[in-house]
């Protein structure tokens, strides 16, 4: 018999900052975040669409930065402050929508352009772009392009998604001045 | 007026949703359920000898192991064939989990399930299965060829031969002043949804009643296959999609052997069961398409009339013929694009190979079927020293000679007749828009850089729409909320928001009011299912049709109410009001209340319909003889033929002098599929087709060694464009309505990828100066070709030895 695995697993306490709240839950040390994510904490937005890091569908923010979480164990994310696509929506420039959702500027600019089609690839490209702009608040459309070069989208062959990235950039400026007094 | 919906560019209902983690996809739902995970075939040819689970069953975790035998009567049968056809002799179809042999590497072998997916897994790698490995036919020459056999009892490895023809073709062949003969070549590729497959089941044993979901493009299909399988009432069996993340053709194949396992093992241990395939497994066990060898033969005038078309086509259908010959059927009727071709014969064979089975994939067929066109048509124009463009348009049916029947059998058993298009104008536009007269100047530019660019064109027709029926459903409640479904499902078409547009435009409600369910069997069982870019046309019609009805019905009720005729109202922003006397109206919602007499009032609302309300004929029953109670409507559109839309596309591309590196410059789409119901939508779906279009074009490329792997199953190393390798698309769009349906609609959603590898070759041809006859091309491939070229083994295009001679003729340089 050849002894690939134990017969009964060690399980771990992880304790994650998840959207502002911490989270625990006991794992296996083999649990990929995206896992933990999805299924241990029933925060299903991440999506996972090759589980060997080239499609970005599973981007989260790790202490604001994208990252993989099908690349990551979830004991790696020990004490970590992850944002997934559903904490988008608590940042300070986020706006409620009509229909109840609270939306940041990525997210409100993906709707006016229609950035997302099936919408599976989309909380990996909000996750990325919402960093990227962090960093780059005014990019040009080749520079919007590239931000987005290291996702897959099967649907809509990326031109609404740079549109988009280019209003996100437009509705941040456009939030900002409501902000000033 | 209701402010105009249909037609405009309304934003999507469903992204605020999608857009904030609120989708339900199928892995999403039933975190309390068994995972099941499947041992497949590491082989593309073997028998099956043993298979050895005693070291699984001990992993802890570990429920159920099954193989074929534990399969009772019907799961363990052949999976259905689900298109049959007369000229498929030879159709063959897998089981669930592979009785003694195995055909494709990927095949399902052994099925276990487990308390979660990581230990499923553990067991699966624990399980030994012997293999006697058998001769390998990977390859349409190795499958034609004929010497091995993918099934024993299919000779030649032929799954069907089938052979169409109009007019005399060897006549008009001999009779031809002019003669060429193309081999043209086509690789595989595939749908490649972000999302795989997926299948999540629920037995309730009290009720002894199956609810599943499954990430498909038919809810109704598997339900019923699934029924059929298990041996339940139909009645017993509701299947549902989720939110389905893309499809693209391969989710419209059913029953998978997962979405038969699933429900039986969720029955057979009481317990909720779900599998969610992961991308290597998607590669091997899905489904490809596109691999064809194609020989045309064509006779044409001293002006490039075509006289006489003559195609042989090899189509690689994989292992297994599940979804019938559709794909071989499709690229030899819709060949013809907007074309007479005079006489035309087509004749295909589809072969078996021991590789993952083909079945279509988004153009479906189609794409081929343009390149063995469009290269004609390239080629003739070479020979005779014509501009591309005018052999194209001297081959054109007119609109004038629309309807046009070809005189061929489709994909759905009905004539090949197109209903509307205007072919020239569309050739026009798309002139204008890429500035193909311009062309020379920027080719001498490109030139006196160093750099050479070429310019390509390709021309389609895409049979849209196709039947038998959709049906749509509408009611109001009594909130005024509109409920509407349709029993097809949903892969990000924005169906939500283009039904919603066509209610809110029929009906007269606002957009908000309106909330529409697709592909759930509770809401609507007769449905057939999304594919052939039929969900607007099919569905768009009925729920119209619906709507219609439900919009008559309130009148009526109205009418009664306010003592008016009803022919004085009108229905703006969901109250129905008397025409020039607004303040004379009603609520949708309080006509609801009056459609169904009650003897309980639920609400102060719900009082105005009881009994001693006071507010009926006491000489009329409360529900009149020919009336339903409620404010709804059902109604189904069935139409004797598909819708043919079109659309014609160009490109410039650059390719590099020294590392044959090729880009994309430029590329163009005039797209005509009727009336639009939201334009935003469609360019998205133009979009995302060119997008994969240029994939299968020049990147994507299913890797099979002579063993029958797959040596590319993963995102890695199977090259789906990221947005690096996708050019901007400049659209625009014509709209000539189709006089078939009710809202003059043609679909939309497979017509961006038809062209795009015609359009390509055709342009590198034109950079080049040699013929490009096989694609997808590399730039390794590129380099291979100019170095054949060089030597000789590789002719020149004529337009390279002709000066500018002849007249009219394509501007070179
Ligand atoms: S699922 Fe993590 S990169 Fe694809
Ligand atoms: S919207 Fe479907 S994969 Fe991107």
């Amino acid at each position: 018999m050849t002894d690939t695995t134990p017969a009964t697993e060690t399980l771990h306490d992880v304790t994650v900052t998840v959207n502002g709240i911490r989270r625990s839950a006991s794992v296996p040390g083999r649990r990929l975040l995206s896992d933990f994510l999805r299924h241990d904490l029933e925060l299903t937005g991440t999506h996972v669409g090759c589980e060997h890091g080239v499609c970005g569908a599973c981007t989260v923010l790790v202490d604001g930065q994208p990252m993989r979480s099908c690349l990551m164990f979830a004991v790696t994310a020990q004490d970590h402050a992850i944002t997934t696509v559903e904490g988008l929506g608590s940042a300070p420039d986020a706006r409620v929508a009509p229909t109840g959702e609270s939306m940041n500027p990525v997210q409100q600019a993906f709707a006016e352009c229609h950035g997302l089609q099936c919408g599976f690839c989309t909380p990996g490209f909000l996750t990325t772009v919402t960093a990227y702009l962090e960093e780059n608040p005014s990019p040009t459309s080749e520079e919007a392009r590239e931000a987005i070069s290291g996702n897959l989208c099967r649907c809509t062959g990326y031109q609404n998604i740079v549109k988009s990235v280019l209003r996100a950039a437009e509705i941040r400026v456009e939030r900002a001045a409501e902000e000033q007094p | 007026m209701t402010t105009q919906m249909f037609g405009m560019p309304i934003r999507r209902k469903e992204d605020p949703r999608l857009l904030t983690g609120g989708g339900r996809y199928l892995d999403d739902l039933g975190h309390d359920a068994l995972a099941a995970a499947f041992v497949r075939s590491p082989h593309a040819h073997a028998r099956i000898v043993d298979i050895d689970a005693s070291d699984a069953i001990d992993v802890e975790g570990v429920v159920g192991i099954y193989v074929h035998e534990d399969l009772p009567g019907r799961v363990g049968e052949p999976l259905p064939l689900l298109i049959p056809h007369p000229t498929l002799t030879h159709g063959r179809t897998g089981h669930a989990l592979a009785r003694d042999e195995v055909n494709h590497v990927g095949e399902p072998i052994v099925m276990v399930v487990a308390t979660d997916r990581y230990v499923a897994e553990d067991a699966c790698q624990r399980i030994r299965v012997t293999y006697a490995q058998l001769p390998v036919v990977v390859g349409i020459e190795a499958a034609r060829a004929g010497e091995l056999l993918v099934h024993d009892d299919v000779p030649g490895n032929v799954a069907a031969h089938m052979l169409q023809e109009v007019g005399d073709v060897d006549a008009a062949m001999a009779a031809a002043p002019h003669t060429l003969t193309l081999d043209l070549d086509i690789e595989r590729s595939a749908c490649m949804p972000m999302e795989g497959k997926g299948v999540y089941a629920r037995w309730d044993r009290d009720r002894g009643e199956l609810r599943m979901y499954s990430s498909t493009q038919t809810s109704t299909g598997v339900r019923a296959a699934v029924a059929a399988k298990l041996g339940l009432p139909l009645a017993k069996v509701e299947c549902i999609a989720p939110d389905v993340g893309g499809g693209f053709g391969v989710k419209i194949v059913h029953p998978w052997p997962e979405e038969v396992l699933v429900p039986w093992a969720a029955i057979l241990l009481g317990r909720p069961v779900k599998w969610t395939e992961d991308r290597r497994e998607h590669f091997i066990s899905a489904a490809h398409e596109r691999g064809q060898l194609q020989r045309v033969t064509v006779g044409f005038d001293d002006e490039g009339h075509l006289l006489a078309l003559d195609v042989k086509l090899w189509h690689d259908n994989g292992a297994y013929t599940p979804y019938g010959i559709i794909v071989p059927i499709i690229t030899s009727t819709q060949l013809l694009g907007p074309y007479k071709p005079g006489t035309y014969r087509c004749e295909f064979w589809s072969l078996y190979t021991n590789t993952v089975l083909v079945t279509p994939y988004r153009g479906a067929g189609r794409p081929q079927g343009c390149f063995a066109m469009e290269r004609t048509m390239d080629a003739i124009a070479d020979e005779l020293g014509l501009d591309r463009t005018e052999v194209r348009s001297r081959n054109f049916i007119l609109p004038t000679e629309m309807p046009w029947d070809h005189g061929l059998l489709f994909q759905d058993g009905r004539p090949l007749k197109y209903d509307s298009g205007d072919f020239p104008a569309s050739l026009d536009k798309l002139k204008a828009l890429v500035g193909w007269d311009d062309f020379a100047d920027h080719r001498r530019q490109a030139e006196a850089e160093g750099r050479k660019v070429g310019l390509g064109i390709g021309c389609y027709v895409e049979g849209t729409g196709v039947g038998p029926y959709e049906g749509g459903h509408i009611q109001i409640e009594t909130s005024g909320r509109v409920n509407v479904s349709t029993g097809l499902t949903s892969q990000g078409q924005g169906h939500e928001t283009v039904f919603a547009q066509i209610v809110a435009q029929e009906l007269g409600v606002r957009m908000e009011d309106v909330h529409v369910t697709t592909g759930d069997t509770r809401k609507m069982a007769y449905a057939v299912g999304t594919f052939a870019s039929r969900a607007a046309v099919m569905s768009g019609s009925a729920i119209a049709l619906a709507a219609r009805n439900v919009r008559a019905k309130a009148l009526r009720i109205a009418a009664d109410a306010l003592e008016v005729s009803s022919e004085d109202l009108e229905i703006v922003d969901g109250t129905v009001r008397v025409k020039g006397a607004p303040a004379t109206s009603m609520s949708l919602g309080t006509v609801s209340v009056l459609s169904n007499p009650l003897r309980y009032a639920f609400d102060e609302a719900a009082k105005a319909a009881t009994q001693f309300a006071g507010t009926f004929d006491p000489d009329k029953p409360p529900v009149a003889d020919d009336e339903e109670p409620g404010l709804e409507g059902k109604d189904f559109y069935s139409p004797t033929q598909a819708t043919f839309a079109n659309g014609m596309h160009a490109a410039i591309v650059e390719t590099d002098p020294v590392t044959a590196e090729i880009r994309i410059l430029r590329y163009c789409v005039i797209h005509d599929c009727g009336t639009m119901i939201n334009p935003m939508i469609v360019e998205g779906q133009v979009h995302g087709g060119v997008a994969q279009g240029v994939g299968g074009a020049l990147y994507e490329r299913m890797a099979y060694d002579e063993s029958g792997q797959l040596l590319n199953a993963s995102f890695m190393d199977f090259l789906m464009p990221y947005a690096s390798e996708v050019p901007t698309i400049e659209a625009d769009h014509l709209e000539t309505p189709s006089p078939l349906n009710p809202l003059g609609i043609k679909g939309a959603g497979e017509a961006g990828c038809i062209p795009v590898s015609a359009v390509i070759a055709s342009a590198i041809e034109d950079a080049e100066g040699f013929p490009i006859r096989r694609m997808p091309i590399s730039p390794n491939d590129l380099w291979e070709l100019r170095r054949r070229h060089a030597d000789g083994a590789i002719p020149s295009l004529h337009r390279s030895s002709r000066s500018s001679r002849m007249s009219p003729k394509e501007p070179t340089a």
